[in-house]
């Protein structure tokens, strides 16, 4: 074989290079998102459940507010009857970030790791928080 | 590997329908908990077949009075107000003097203080609306009560509808409305933190106070008019629109366009005319 030296040695800069953020990140541990539930409101809340379960506001709470969007802006229903017949009135600012008055250790502390930036924020108003 | 018609419509049927029946149970665990659940209006809400406006302006008197109608709009529905940067402003509802109004219909011997009234605008919510006909993304839309309803999210800013509306009513965010005026302050001076604000790049307007009907409350600028702006079912030969229409003289925004305007402009006449 011909230059096998170069080769070899080409290929191993190359894998040394290209596995960088692999080994670069090994062993450091990706804390894992911690989203904060304690704010005044949501303490005073006799049960402490959000409109569906925790396990489906974490996996479609997207998908919700999306047709929660359209249902109030397309159809003018702004009350939502969950899962056990109860009613919400149907609102990102005064309903959902009355109880989330913490955006930025609830929403941003998921959506950041995740790196999504919803668009959100460009008009609803979020809540005035303390610390930066 | 070569098949025959009838194996091959064999494979064919039987993958539908094993693709119809994945797709249901992938949508039915996707949105388990939503089933039983559902979107309703409230209760408390105005409801109406066709909402419309009767503004007789000959209740307004001082320059406070028509400011105290904008004001109260564009407060709660957080527009930015452009102090300086008139080429930037945004307006839902603002006085415009007669000639401007009623175009074509002014003339010589017009009283003087008729041709110098000034007259609140707003978007009409016609039954025949232009704006909808040229929305591209369905984001200005007639909403089964009359309401002309704009739809932010979904607002692309090709302002088509603003070439299309005859009556102005619509304006474009050239600037983020979050941001400041020439002069270094803030353009909404106080937010309501209840109601959005729009962004960068959308058209707004009048939305004849959807939010406010929603839960039972008449529109913001008619609840602070004096009864200059009187808000009510068109439809409805009881309401107090229609009687008002009844027994005075109306006209109507540039009716030839054919739009059809939900706001009915009562033009002097008497409680009995
Ligand atoms: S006044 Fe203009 S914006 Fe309002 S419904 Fe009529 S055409 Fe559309
Ligand atoms: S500017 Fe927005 S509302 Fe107007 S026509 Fe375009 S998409 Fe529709
Ligand atoms: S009806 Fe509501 S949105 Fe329309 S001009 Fe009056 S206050 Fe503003």
């Amino acid at each position: 074989m011909y230059n096998s030296g170069k080769i070899i040695a080409g290929l191993v800069v190359f894998l040394a290079f290209f596995a960088f953020p692999f080994y670069y990140n090994l062993g450091k541990a990706n804390a894992r998102p911690e989203p904060k539930l304690n704010t005044p409101v949501i303490q005073q809340l006799a049960e402490k459940k959000c409109v569906e379960s925790r396990d489906f506001m974490r996996s479609e709470h997207m998908q919700l507010l999306n047709d929660w969007r359209d249902s109030v802006v397309r159809d003018g229903n702004r009350i939502y009857v969950n899962a056990e017949g109860k009613k919400h009135t149907i609102s990102l600012q005064n309903t959902c970030m009355n109880c989330h008055s913490n955006k930025k250790e609830f929403c941003d502390s998921c959506h950041n790791y995740m790196a999504v930036k919803p668009y959100c924020w460009s008009c609803h108003i979020q809540p005035k928080e303390d610390k930066s | 590997m070569s098949i025959n018609r009838r194996q091959f419509l064999k494979i064919a049927g039987a993958s539908t329908v094993l693709g119809l029946g994945g797709a249901s149970v992938v949508n039915s665990l996707k949105r388990g908990g939503l089933e039983a659940s559902q979107m309703s209006p409230d209760p408390k809400g105005l409801v109406a077949k066709r909402w419309g406006f009767v503004v007789d302006v000959s209740k307004l008197e001082s320059e406070e009075d028509y400011k105290r109608c904008a004001d109260a709009c564009h407060n709660i529905h957080n527009v930015p107000v452009f102090k300086n940067d008139k080429l930037h402003e945004v307006k839902w509802i603002w006085k415009e003097p007669f000639e401007n109004t009623f175009p074509g219909t002014e003339h010589e011997y017009m009283s003087h203080e008729f041709k110098e009234k000034n007259f609140l605008v707003f978007c009409n919510h016609c039954a025949k609306p232009a704006c909808v006909k040229v929305c591209p993304t369905k984001a200005t839309f007639k909403r089964k009560d009359g309401i002309v309803m704009q739809d932010m999210h979904r607002c692309i800013g090709c302002r088509f509808c603003m070439a299309a509306c005859p009556f102005g009513a619509r304006s474009f965010n050239y600037l983020d409305p979050r941001g400041k005026d020439t002069d270094g302050t803030p353009l909404i001076k106080v937010e309501n933190k209840t109601f959005p604000t729009r962004m960068i790049g959308v058209v707004e307007k009048c939305t004849a106070c959807y939010e406010r009907l929603s839960i039972g409350q008449q529109p913001a600028c008619a609840e602070v008019s004096n009864g200059a702006i009187v808000f009510g079912d068109l439809e409805d030969p009881n309401s107090e629109v229609r009687k008002i229409i009844a027994t005075k003289y109306t006209i109507r925004r540039k009716p030839e366009l054919g739009t059809q305007p939900s706001i009915y402009y009562v033009i002097g006449g008497s409680e009995h005319a």
